[in-house]
């Protein structure tokens, strides 16, 4: 099962293209990049992409965040334009010069970004009012929505369903799908996919983007990993296995991506008793960590396994129920205070809610800690001090390059994670929450950040690791709660934490 | 490869090193060191110790000003009401000096030691409304300040019903209008002493350090435990301190308290604070450049003065300007970004 399966590699990059200029050979295929690149500065976001699709093929593209997904969706929808390389239409050369273009193509794309406009109803947003047009349209594709209400009043996959309708509204030959099901249901999910076999029999190709390996194997033909910007392989889907898949997304095994952890359960730190949040995300939630641990909360997104943690720290009001904090009843704590018992929480998106991305390194460092007398005298800042334990943080944590001083907008994601990681190790801290820790970061970045959060968990503290990346909290947790609307729906303990079980979890029916 | 590019020629070598000059130091000082050499070469009354200083005494208000907006503008607001301040201060500080002047006309230091401190304390009312206001309301700084600055103006107007109020001990003046030591006179000492104390404020004290904190990512900044309602209630109250001290200088500059005052000073200060770099959108500004901009202002302005520009064309020239350093900064910013890359 970790073996990696080379059989399963069709074919792999470096094998020389030759493009010869005319010879297209392409008469089969819908769409084809050859030497795809997107240089933007500082970053190579798309290197020699060499990519086909053709009609009636589902074609997933697997990767990390970062790896060039999106840039390689954007760039074939129109929204972006490549550095390099060029763009095969049904054999011709194409060249798209915004959405526009793409569409009157027959290339549409449903990001997971909406473009739609919330106060305008769901037919104005198809077809600017005609709501004959719209329900004939949602119709014909199954969707139970109501075309006369406005798109704000919608939930999250019902939006989804008019972005998919939009693509659907006119000829199409390319869909785009990122990530699809992200906020899906069951049943949603179930009638997508109905809906993708239904354009495959008409000969539509669709380029779909998942993380779920489920996935992968339900619906794809082929799948296209890509890793730092570059194809790394192109693999059949029903052969390809977890471990393979992993092993050429991360480029090295899947033992070394996820250290073995010792986990040694303590006391218990951190106690959530039948919490309710007053914007009810977080409905009767009632779980615990202990030091010592590395305890994950998995679900769709939007279950409410954010705000969990949240509440805690004082981000969102408590309606109900009870957060004890190392024998302390902390419920309705302000942040700082939170802070200052020992309790620290990363943010899932460093930009807008992690760094000051006008300042340096040093000061986001250490912003957390700056009251105490670590770094604060009576009146002004220790700041020798101050520069010198940024500065052994960030030789620890590898920062590249190996400036304090440097504004954090010039930093590549990767090194922004490690200051945002590298402001919770500047004061004491018991109980880590890493919200998504790992978005947006190169591999190994991503391994250097399971090293050190194994290595906190054995140094006795706690880790409550929240995560939409399903072998993250496979891999590094040895307990896991899994949510979905707000409710915990089970809690999986050791062995039992495996992908079915926890997916078995993520909708309503297992309830 | 050829040769010229591998050899730069003296020209190009020059370029590069004006164009390194750009990137490393920003457009202010080069427009400065322009400015005054352009003046020098228009009029021979310009560069003298004696002008350079009238221009520097000139401009002290002014520079004090823009720091307290550079302040405010660190936490990604702007202050409409610093015109008002001065002119409540102004106002009731004279008020204040007059009438116990008129009670015990022997013992004029008295006056000041009662008034003060009272139109410091009016000024800083100001600020302390715009600062609950934005911290703790969380109502947008322009409409903040654009009201307190109607209602403070209203205010001085209704105070003296538009008149000057005369009556200020004549040692106020003396001392700190017309007096100083080493050919620069006392409000040049006293903005040169507030630039340090904002420079320490701003670099060596934690509520420094949270004012660009919270102007540069206020969610960040709270996530950080950062009391984000202080530090903004705090650069205001700062902000209008500033401002109220800058209030008193110009009461005894002019020898009475005047409610039309420094009508010209949120776009001046917030000009000052544009061409040193202060972004509007909060987090990175610093003091030095603050105090070059608001000098480069005055500098152009007495410049136009004494090689006889006219006045309507001085206020065009100035507005260009402006617009000329906000876009030599965006484009300096491009290229640092592309020489990092």
């Amino acid at each position: 099962m970790i073996a990696p399966n080379p059989d399963a590699i069709v074919q792999q990059t470096g094998a020389a293209h030759s493009s010869i200029e005319g010879v297209s050979g392409a008469g089969s295929l819908l769409l084809e990049t050859r030497g795809l690149s997107k240089h933007y500065p500082g970053v190579d976001a798309l290197v020699d992409v060499d990519f086909e699709l053709k009609p009636g093929e589902v074609h997933a593209l697997f990767g990390e965040n970062g790896a060039g997904k999106s840039t390689l969706i954007s760039i074939l929808a129109g929204a972006n334009t490549p550095t390099r390389g060029e763009i095969h239409f049904r054999g011709a050369p194409l060249t798209l010069a915004d959405v526009g273009a793409a569409r009157a193509c027959g290339i549409s794309a449903v990001f997971q970004e909406f473009s739609l406009v919330p106060q305008l109803t769901v037919a104005e947003n198809l077809f600017l009012g005609e709501l004959k047009r719209a329900r004939e349209l949602l119709e014909r594709l199954g969707f139970p929505l109501d075309a006369g209400r406005e798109v704000q009043y919608l939930s999250r996959a019902e939006q989804q369903m008019v972005e998919i309708a939009k693509a659907f509204r006119g000829d199409l030959s390319v869909l785009i799908l990122d990530e699809p099901t992200a906020s899906l249901t069951e049943r949603e999910t179930e009638s997508l996919f109905a809906l993708i076999n239904q354009a495959k029999a008409r000969g539509v190709g669709i380029i779909y983007i998942t993380h779920r390996m489920v996935e992968l194997r339900r619906i794809a033909d082929r799948v296209t990993v890509l890793r730092d910007g570059r194809k790394v392989g192109l693999v059949d889907a029903r052969a390809a296995d977890e471990a393979t898949l992993i092993q050429m997304m991360s480029g090295r095994p899947i033992s070394q991506v996820f250290p073995k952890v010792n986990y040694a359960p303590a006391k218990t730190l951190l106690s959530i008793e039948r919490l309710t949040t007053s914007d009810s995300a977080v409905r009767d939630v009632s779980l615990e960590v202990k030091a010592g641990e590395i305890v994950g909360i998995a679900g769709l997104v939007g279950c409410g396994k954010s705000e969990v943690a949240r509440a805690c720290y004082g981000l969102l009001r408590v309606a109900k129920g009870r957060v004890m904090f190392d024998g302390t009843d902390v419920t309705g704590w302000k942040t700082r205070r939170m802070l200052d018992a020992g309790f620290s929480y990363l943010p899932p998106d460093r930009h807008k809610e992690g760094l000051v991305l006008a300042r340096s390194a040093i000061e986001n460092t250490s912003l957390p800690a700056l009251h105490l007398p670590q770094f604060s005298g009576n009146v002004f800042l220790k700041r020798r001090q101050e520069k010198q334990t940024v500065h052994g943080l960030a030789s620890q944590l590898k920062l590249h390059p190996f400036d304090i001083q440097r504004e954090m907008a010039a930093f590549s994601g990767g090194n922004q994670q490690k200051v945002l990681i590298a402001k919770m190790l500047t004061r004491d801290v018991r109980l880590f929450v890493f919200d998504e820790p790992t978005v947006g970061v190169d591999v190994s970045t991503r391994v250097a950040i399971y090293r050190l959060i194994a290595d906190l968990c054995e140094a006795g503290a706690g880790i409550l690791l929240i995560s939409s990346d399903l072998p993250e909290v496979l891999h590094l947790c040895n307990r896991a709660y899994v949510m979905f609307r707000g409710h915990v729906q089970v809690e999986l303990q050791g062995s039992q934490i495996t992908e079915d079980r926890v997916l078995s979890h993520f909708f309503e029916r297992a309830a | 490869m050829t040769m010229e590019q591998a050899v730069p020629s003296e020209p190009q070598a020059r370029l590069k090193l004006l164009v390194r000059l750009f990137l490393g130091i920003g457009v202010l000082p080069i427009l400065l060191v322009l400015a005054l050499i352009l003046f020098s070469l228009l009029s021979d009354n310009f560069f003298t110790f004696n002008n350079i200083a009238n221009v520097l005494r000139q401009t002290s208000y002014l520079t004090i000003v823009a720091l307290g907006q550079m302040i405010v503008m660190l936490t990604a607001g702007f202050d409409l009401s610093v015109g008002s301040t001065l002119a409540v201060t102004s106002v009731t500080s004279a008020l204040g000096m007059a009438g116990v002047a008129a009670a015990y006309p022997d013992q004029p230091w008295l006056a000041i030691a009662a008034g003060a401190p009272i139109g410091f304390l009016c000024g800083l009312a100001v600020g302390m409304v715009n600062g609950l206001g934005v911290a703790l309301l969380g109502v947008s700084p322009f409409i903040v300040t654009l009201g307190m600055a109607s209602v403070g103006f209203c205010a001085a107007l209704y105070l003296t019903s538009g008149t000057p109020v005369r009556g200020i001990p004549y040692e106020f003046a003396d001392t700190f209008g017309s007096g100083g030591f080493w050919g620069l006179k006392a409000p040049v000492w006293v903005a040169l002493i507030l630039a340090i104390a904002v420079y320490v404020l701003l670099n060596w004290t934690r509520l420094g350090r949270h004012f660009y904190a919270v102007g540069g990512n206020l969610k960040a900044a709270a996530l950080s435990g950062v009391h984000t309602r202080l530090t903004l209630f705090m650069a205001y109250a700062v902000c209008a301190g500033l401002t109220s001290i800058a209030g008193l200088l110009l009461t005894a500059r002019m020898e009475t308290g005047e409610a039309n005052i420094g009508t010209s000073m949120p776009l001046q200060s917030i000009a000052a604070c544009v061409i040193a770099g202060v972004s509007l959108r909060g987090g990175t500004g610093n003091v030095p450049y603050v105090v070059l901009g608001a000098v480069f202002f005055g500098v152009i302005e007495n410049g136009m003065n004494v090689s006889g520009t006219s006045s309507y064309l001085q206020i065009g020239v100035t507005g260009a300007i402006l617009v000329f350093a906000a876009v030599a900064d965006e484009f300096r910013r491009r290229l640092i970004g592309r020489s990092r890359a």
